[in-house]
């Protein structure tokens, strides 16, 4: 692979071809937030708070840099007056969700982002899909899944499934920004036929795993 | 009949169907597309046959089913070529007729005819109805030709001339240069140049290439490509061949919305034939070319019209949008190099060939060549899908196609470029039908929607209905898209319902800014757009509702109040008959009063009132008067 050299707030950089602009940044020690990022999942880009600015081929764009890979002669800017209103706007719609992240209030002040600027939603989850990737890629068990569209979208764990697999696992968990997807999972657990889930006395050991 | 195998096999089976047809021999053509079959069409082509047979003229008369015209609200249509004698709204008891006068008799059944509703006048042939005559019909012009399961039809019409040009007498570099050169942008939507997509996929490296019909069509009230593809598979079929040979590719698929059964149908029938006859398969006409194609249904999402959502669906996957880059070009279908253009935009390209790129790009403006369908909707007088030329004013297509605002109301806004498209005023009616015109006046050109609205429309609330339908269409999966909406939605809502903020202005610009600026596609990117245009050019409207709590138009219910003027009312009695919510104390020769806690403001009183007296006020943005009290009620 060549070599693709870049400049990223003002500092060059050379990094090997397909790599993103978020990863060229991290090679200069320069901080891009990131909410659905995650090391062992394919970039997803569904946050939008990495958004930067690049011009590449004459023009200029608002690009997600977690997904959009580096080219020739680039010129990236990661901290704009425009880009710091839509980190902004981005997590207050965040934090309508889930105004108790501890991760969305750090970034919300970084930002200046009102939690109250907009009415609360009855939903918890930003959608981020860290949690529905994690199971799909890392795990391959896909017991968690995205259900309906638009506004409508949310996630769900399929019962079938995760009755199955989650009981050992739930190492989705603790890769919830919002902490709460474990209230989700309680929740799911409730709502399965009693008889087939497994107690704690038998731990899943008479075979109803 | 056997595969055809080569050029010359091609010409000699053309010439023979020519030679069978007898160009001065009447030829009956009724309209057969989706909407003209919804208001009786197979009926009338029943009827057709039974009379041809009834009154003898067998020998005499052709009779063809054609895809549709596009005068769709005067359907079922009936041309009678040569001379091109034109019935509208036709039924089955005028066949008869129509056959012993026109046929028989060259008689004009005049009660058929289309009658100019400013003028009067009648019209005889297709030609001379201001609908057609200030059309351009490239595209759309074989669909009343051609019976659209015939392959013999579309060999009449030049058929399979382009395809054989390209691979006898082009290289694919050639055909590449030939659509670069006609400057062809595509229909779908963003415009793209063709021919610069068609050499990214062509230089892509990879032996498995694909190419890809988009006939997802999910506009509402948008029905060009379901009509292109319903009336002239053929020539989807023809473009779509050409394309593949010129990037690379053996292998096509045409994604069509679950909703359009008939053109998968005719769709259907065209890829059989063409098979049958060696124009599909293996060595085409004996050229060493192959290609296969196969049909694939949509599950009716408007988001799988994007292409990345669109090739994810195909591969069975959730249809949401990837990324790009990498484009399709690069990586698309199962990672392999891939392109994909619209249905108008791969009808376009026979054309292209057999008339040459010279040809094309003399139609239109600087930077959109050619022509371009639109689906003509809303408060006009003539509805259905026209063709123009690029450089055409929305004027001329709004009042000279179209014929104008309906009754006595004022033209206020057309919106052009499907959900995400913008709302103009009539200031811009000049404004040229050319892609970058229409994004600078703050529309689009889209895929083709039109939409005229008359001065009883609230731009805040057709905003509002845009943003409704894009907030259940967006896939969901970026922030900015899912949740913009969704609050900018909310705002809107609140205006039409009397509960706007000072600042919901701002906040709107704010969250359309995000929105636009850092969605993942062009759904999202383009959803603020309802928002924006409406706002740049009706913005008092938008903040009378949020300073007076009043509708200009009239038409937010909730900031609306129906009022009797107890000057003007006779006590006629009509709007206490005609309330549906027993809201109205009338009484014989009595003034009559709205309740107004009963009233659920249908607006039948305003309708009911009869317009001598014109006694029912809507008023919006001030108090009701008090009602007159019940002792002085008693008129005369
Ligand atoms: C939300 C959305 C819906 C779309 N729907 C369609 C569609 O129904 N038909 C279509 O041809 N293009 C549609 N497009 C555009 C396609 O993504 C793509 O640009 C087009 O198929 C390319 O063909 P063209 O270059 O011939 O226009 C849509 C785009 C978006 C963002
Ligand atoms: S912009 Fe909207 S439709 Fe497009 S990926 Fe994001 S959520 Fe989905």
């Amino acid at each position: 692979m060549s070599e693709i050299s870049l400049q990223i707030d003002g500092k060059e950089v050379a990094v090997s071809e397909g790599t993103t602009i978020l990863e060229a940044a991290r090679s200069l020690g320069i901080e891009i937030p990131t909410v659905c990022d995650h090391a062992q999942l394919s970039p997803y880009g569904a946050c939008r708070i990495c958004t930067v600015e690049a011009d590449a081929n004459g023009r200029t764009n608002l690009v997600a840099s977690c997904q959009y890979p580096v080219e020739k002669d680039m010129v990236v800017r990661t901290k704009t007056e425009q880009i710091d209103k839509i980190r902004k706007v981005l997590l207050e719609q965040m934090l309508s969700h889930a105004p108790d992240s501890e991760q969305l209030v750090a970034l919300g002040q970084i930002y200046g982002a009102d939690r109250d600027r907009f009415e609360k939603e009855s939903s918890f989850c930003i959608l981020c899909g860290l949690c529905v990737r994690y199971c799909a890629e890392v795990k391959k068990k896909d017991a968690i899944s995205f259900f309906d569209r638009g506004a409508k979208r949310e996630i769900a764990f399929l019962p079938e499934i995760a009755m199955q697999e989650c009981w050992d696992c739930k190492e989705c968990f603790p890769l919830c920004p919002t902490s709460a997807l474990q209230a989700a999972y309680v929740l799911t657990e409730a709502l399965m036929t009693p008889s087939v889930v497994p107690t704690p006395s038998c731990g899943g050991s008479c075979g109803c795993k | 009949m056997s595969r055809i195998k080569s050029p010359a096999e091609l010409e000699a089976f053309r010439k023979e169907i020519l030679a069978q047809r007898d160009p001065d021999k009447p030829c009956i053509t009724l309209c057969s597309g989706s909407a003209c079959n919804a208001t009786g069409s197979g009926k009338v082509a029943a009827a057709l046959e039974l009379e041809i047979e009834k009154q003898g003229v067998t020998t005499e008369v052709v009779s063809r089913r054609t895809g549709c015209h596009g005068f769709c609200e005067q359907g079922p249509i009936v041309v009678i070529y040569p001379q091109g004698i034109c019935y509208l709204k036709v039924q089955p008891e005028d066949i008869a007729e129509i056959i012993s006068e026109t046929i028989k008799k060259q008689k004009i059944v005049e009660r058929l005819l289309y009658v100019d509703p400013n003028s009067g006048e009648r019209a005889t042939l297709e030609e001379d109805i201001p609908f057609y005559k200030n059309q351009k019909r490239l595209v759309l012009g074989s669909n009343r030709k051609i019976d659209p399961r015939s392959l013999e039809d579309y060999l009449a019409v030049e058929g399979y001339q382009a395809l054989t040009k390209v691979l006898f007498e082009m290289t694919p570099e050639q055909v590449v240069g030939e659509v670069k050169d006609a400057k062809l942008r595509g229909r779908g939507g963003a415009g793209f140049p063709s021919g610069l997509k068609w050499d990214f996929a062509r230089k892509a490296p990879g032996d498995q290439k694909y190419v890809v019909v988009n006939c997802d069509e999910g506009d509402p009230g948008a029905y060009m490509d379901r009509s292109v593809m319903e009336g002239n598979p053929f020539a989807v079929l023809e473009g779509l061949m050409i394309g593949a040979y010129a990037i690379g590719a053996n292998e096509g698929y045409i994604y069509v919305r679950q909703e359009y059964p008939l053109a998968v149908a005719n769709l259907t029938v065209a890829i059989e034939k063409a098979e049958e006859y060696g124009l599909l398969g293996k060595d085409i006409l004996g050229s060493g070319f192959d290609f296969t194609i196969k049909v694939h249904r949509g599950a009716g999402a408007f988001i799988c019209g994007e292409e990345t959502s669109l090739l994810n669906s195909l591969e069975g996957k959730a249809g949401e949008p990837n990324a790009r880059p990498p484009f399709p070009a690069i990586r698309g279908l199962w990672t392999k190099p891939t392109n994909i253009n619209n249905v108008e935009t791969w009808a376009n390209i026979p054309m292209i060939i057999n008339k040459g790129a010279a040809f094309f790009s003399a139609i239109g403006t600087e930077s959109s060549k050619g022509t371009k369908i639109f689906s003509l909707v809303g408060k006009v007088n003539n509805t259905g899908l026209v063709e123009v030329p690029m450089g055409a004013s929305l004027r001329d297509i709004i009042f000279k196609i179209g014929g104008g605002v309906p009754g006595d109301k004022k033209f206020k806004a057309v919106q052009t470029g499907g959900p995400s498209g913008g709302c103009l005023p009539e200031g811009l009616l000049d404004t040229k039908v050319d892609f970058d015109e229409l994004s600078q006046a703050g529309a689009m050109m889209g895929s083709g929607g039109m939409i005229v609205m008359d001065e009883d429309t609230c731009l805040v609330d057709i905003a509002r209905y845009f943003l409704a339908f894009l907030s259940d269409e967006s896939c969901g999966k970026c922030t900015p898209c899912r949740e913009g909406i969704r609050q900018m939605l909310k705002i809107l809502t609140n205006m039409t319902k009397g509960l706007a903020k000072e600042g919901d202005i701002d906040l709107l610009f704010e969250l359309a800014e995000a929105t636009k600026g850092s969605s993942m596609c062009a759904l999202g990117k383009t959803a603020p757009n309802p928002v924006l245009s409406t706002l740049k050019h009706f913005r008092e409207e938008y903040e009378a509702h949020i300073n007076e709590k009043r509708c200009p138009s009239l038409s937010c219910k909730a900031l609306i109040d129906f009022y009797i003027d107890p000057e003007k009312c006779k006590g006629c009695g009509a709007c206490f008959r005609k309330c549906p919510a027993e809201a109205i104390e009338g009484g014989k020769k009595r003034i009559h009063v709205i309740v107004q806690d009963k009233c659920t403001k249908c607006g039948g009183c305003h309708e009911a009132c009869p317009a001598a007296f014109d006694a029912v006020n809507i008023l919006s943005g001030v108090p009701v008067p008090e009602a007159t009290p019940e002792e002085a009620r008693a008129i005369g």
